[in-house]
């Protein structure tokens, strides 16, 4: 069978930002949700550097994953030799009351970003969104530059063009790096069949339904699918009008609670 | 899967490009489940007609202005082909907004609104289009609705898009006649145009195709950076265009040094001795050779020509412009240069097509720079490899421009083309030693010409051919006409340069001793000479110089008696980084010329 072509120009794409980010940004690490996007993620990321992660990988916990998610983060960890770091998440108490309940969960992660950053210092944070993911999401810049609150000036983007990258930036801010960006949905599930990437099986259907998002267990909500291979995945998204985020209760709270969310600081 | 046709869509504020797209997506059956009805929702609670453009501009502040702010980017599938839409934004400040999306594009749509014509953006857009290189164009005459599907007037519409194209060498392949908001001619024929047979939107972006890395064109691989894994050093990086395969010698640019490629690496993929454009690869090699981040990979056959100073065609992004002198980097992709601007050529103003002064260059104009690194640089033309000659200018961490180099220049081979039936070389040879052009430049006071004399004796004492150039024998004869108005200072360093590159094609070490306090002076003489030049800071400070007063002339220029003194009443501008800097307070003559004298020996040492 011949090569996916369009697969080989998203890797090679994504390959050649994530040795950027190694090279010109330190010290680095990367957000794992531990989902299909940021797994694929870290596949390219052993792909980038022959095998090994060369960086911290962390998750944001909120203690509200569901257990399949902690037991597959715990066997990945192993099997491929990650630096994981766990760090917890603020209570939901602590955060923006006037924000929509469902919209609490994301800002609690924010400041647990916002907290990783403080203490770790990271200069550069690779976050594995894409911009199909979600209308704001389309506007970002890949090396994107965030002020001392995390803030995202969208208006006032620089620019980013023929693979030249802003990679310095003041002390005291930092870059969101997302090497994904240029993928979509159903191009990330070509890529876990073509590579063979292990992930969460909350996306295959039991009874019914499947998660196509995973979020916390109190605000992401299973869809209607039989699919119970990649294959099948694929098949039900080449069909589907529903928005991948569609179980995502935050997303839909109110007009503009995404973007609210992002111009704080949110993924 | 073949990978998406990526289209980016251009125009001018308001002439439709959103609605274009938004009515494209509802006419190939791409919107997602309830979009159409949150869209009528909105619009409804806006007390607005249904905005078909509310698709992409999903921000809250876009909808509120009724302008796309950034770029963003969306999906669909027609007829079993995919395609990614770049919308581009209209609105003047975010035209490097738009840099960032279109400069992935393979195709481009060109949207004019059949009321205003062509636009200040539109003609922005266009020049653009060029710069990008997008060949595949199609332009939709948008709102046709308006002048009443009137074929008359979207024929001159039409016109109007074709000449301001032709001026740029651009053509379109389609010009279609739209209106949006109603879908005609977008994926439905129009029934309201019967008198056009050319192609539907949908059907014109059918006919182009993807512009894939250039597999056939020669090696190109810039390293992005080197990885030790057991006891190899793999350079990295993305092939931007040929190939390559395990045993072929290559060159590493600009050291020049050649290796064979032992491996091609890569991670969990298939094991292929070779790999093309496209690929980001890992590359290993039998000779022990250094190589590090922004060396050129290329075959030696084939090799881009290393040079010092290159003409680049630029989309100024600044709004602060261009200075001759100044300092910028030029990024071509990993590989990273420290210029000088030493010339603007022609500047265009890219909104009303009319040349603009080279001095006051505003934002968004398309210029010609001439741009000389103090290294070599491998340089591939846009003619020549079109990838390869993309750069962007940085000034300090701020994206200034983006462009290609149209033609690398060597101003010291050719200069000064003469019918000598002696050459330079015999005249060096019975010299001993090279010619230069020893620039001096520093504050009244600062001890040019005494260091200069001094430097002349003892390098004649050595057996050096030298010889002082300074404003006693230059003023006194051959520039007796000029006085000390800036234009005449000017013209005094051009002939002073001039000379100077005389005496160092007669085989002479000339010493310039001048104040030369302007850096687009020296730039001038700098280009004069070509690599002859060495500029040698004598940097004093102002005080130091004050104090010795040696002519009294500052204290006459504090009097008041001496106008535009260098120092007290007109600027110096310091060499951003001359090839020496010599700084002479509590320092001895014979200290100072010490110093210079193990300079100008290594400077002029035989090859």
């Amino acid at each position: 069978m011949p090569r996916d072509a369009d697969l080989d120009e998203l890797e090679a794409r994504s390959i050649y930002i994530l040795r950027e980010a190694r090279r010109c940004v330190a010290p680095l690490a990367m957000l794992w949700s531990i989902g299909k996007d940021s797994t694929a993620l870290l596949w390219l990321a052993r792909k980038a550097f022959f095998g090994a992660v060369p960086f911290p990988v962390v998750q944001l916990d909120t203690e509200m994953e569901l257990p399949e998610v902690y037991q597959f983060r715990d066997d990945i960890a192993k099997a491929w030799d990650l630096d994981l770091r766990v760090e917890m998440c603020p209570p939901e108490a602590s955060v923006d009351q006037t924000l929509p309940p469902a919209s609490r969960a994301a800002a609690r992660k924010t400041e647990g970003l916002k907290n990783l950053i403080g203490h770790a210092g990271y200069k550069g944070v690779l976050v594995g969104i894409r911009r199909d993911e979600q209308a704001t999401r389309a506007k970002e810049r890949v090396f994107s530059p965030r002020s001392f609150g995390s803030d995202w000036d969208v208006r006032n983007q620089p620019s980013e063009f023929w693979n030249h990258y802003t990679t310095d930036v003041p002390e005291g801010t930092h870059l969101r790096i997302h090497p994904l960006l240029h993928w979509t949905e159903v191009d990330i599930w070509r890529y876990h069949e073509r590579e063979n990437i292990p992930f969460c099986d909350l996306y295959f259907a039991r009874e019914g339904k499947r998660y196509r998002s995973l979020g916390e267990k109190n605000i992401t909500v299973p869809i209607e699918s039989n699919a119970s291979t990649i294959a099948e995945i694929i098949a039900e998204l080449e069909t589907t009008r529903e928005p991948e985020r569609a179980g995502r209760v935050m997303d839909h709270d109110s007009e503009d609670s995404f973007e609210r969310l992002r111009t704080a600081g949110y993924m | 899967m073949d990978r998406s046709l990526r289209v980016a869509v251009l125009g001018h504020v308001d002439h439709g490009k959103s609605t274009t797209i938004g009515r494209l997506l509802h006419d190939t059956d791409s919107l997602p489940t309830g979009k159409l009805e949150e869209l009528e929702a909105i619009s409804k609670r806006r007390g607005v007609p249904l905005e078909w453009s509310f698709v992409l501009d999903a921000l809250q502040a876009e909808r509120d202005q009724a302008v796309t702010i950034d770029t963003t980017r969306v999906w669909f599938t027609w007829k079993d082909r995919r395609y990614a839409i770049i919308d581009a934004p209209g609105h003047r400040e975010f035209v490097r907004n738009m840099l960032s999306g279109a400069s992935e594009a393979d195709a481009a749509v060109l949207v004019v609104d059949a009321i205003e014509g062509i636009g200040e953006q539109t003609r922005r857009h266009a020049h653009l289009a060029r710069l990008l290189g997008l060949r595949q164009l199609a332009v939709a005459i948008n709102k046709l609705d308006a002048i009443g599907f009137d074929r008359a007037g979207f024929d001159r519409l039409a016109e109007d898009a074709r000449a301001l194209l032709a001026g740029l060498g651009l053509e379109a392949r389609a010009t279609i006649p739209v209106s949006a908001r109603d879908g005609d001619n977008l994926v439905h024929r129009s029934a309201r145009t019967p008198w056009y047979d050319g192609p539907t939107l949908i059907e014109a972006l059918d006919a182009f195709e993807n512009l894939d890395m250039p597999a056939e064109s020669p090696l190109r691989l810039r390293v992005q950076d080197v990885y030790r894994i057991d006891d190899r050093r793999i350079a990295v990086g993305r092939i931007e265009s040929g190939r390559v395969a395990v045993g072929d010698t290559v060159v590493l640019l600009p050291s020049g040094a050649n290796a064979t490629v032992r491996s091609i690496d890569r991670w969990n993929a298939p094991v292929a001795e070779v790999a093309i454009a496209g690929e980001s690869i890992g590359l290993s090699f039998h000779e022990p050779v250094f190589v590090d981040r922004g060396d050129t990979i290329a075959h030696p056959e084939g090799a881009p020509p290393l040079d010092y100073a290159f003409r680049a065609v630029v989309f100024w992004l600044s709004e602060a412009p261009p200075v001759v002198g100044e300092y910028l980097v030029a990024q071509f992709g990993p590989t990273s240069a420290r210029v000088r601007v030493a010339g603007i050529g022609r500047a265009l103003d890219t909104s009303s097509l009319a040349d603009v002064a080279t001095g006051a260059v505003p934002q968004y104009a398309m210029l010609e720079l001439d741009l000389r690194g103090r290294v070599q640089l491998p340089l591939d033309t846009q003619a020549s490899l079109p990838a390869t000659s993309r750069l962007v200018l940085m000034r300090e961490t701020d994206v200034v421009g983006g462009g290609f180099v149209e033609s690398v220049a060597t101003r010291a081979t050719n200069l000064h083309p003469s019918g000598h039936l002696v050459t330079r070389a015999e005249r060096e040879a019975v010299h001993g030693h090279r010619a230069a052009v020893l620039w001096m430049t520093g504050l009244s006071g600062a001890g040019k010409s005494t260091l200069a004399m001094a430097l002349e004796r003892r390098l004649f004492g050595s057996g050096y051919n030298a010889f002082v150039l300074d404003g006693d024998n230059i003023r006194a004869g051959l520039n007796r006409d000029l006085g000390f108005a800036p234009a005449d200072r000017s013209e005094n360093l051009r002939r002073v340069a001039e000379v100077a590159a005389l005496l160092a094609e007669a085989g002479t070490i000339a010493i310039v001793a001048f104040i030369s306090p302007m850096e687009a002076d020296r730039e001038l003489a700098r280009q004069a000479c070509g690599s002859d030049f060495k500029e040698i800071y004598i940097s004093t400070d102002v005080e130091t110089c004050e104090a010795r007063d040696t002519k009294g002339l500052y204290a006459r220029a504090r009097a008041g008696e001496i106008a535009d003194f260098t120092g007290v009443s007109a600027p110096y501008e310091a060499p951003g980084s001359p090839d020496i800097a010599i700084q002479t307070r509590g320092r001895s003559v014979d200290e100072c010329v010490d110093e210079l004298l193990t300079f100008v020996k290594q400077a002029v040492a035989p090859h």
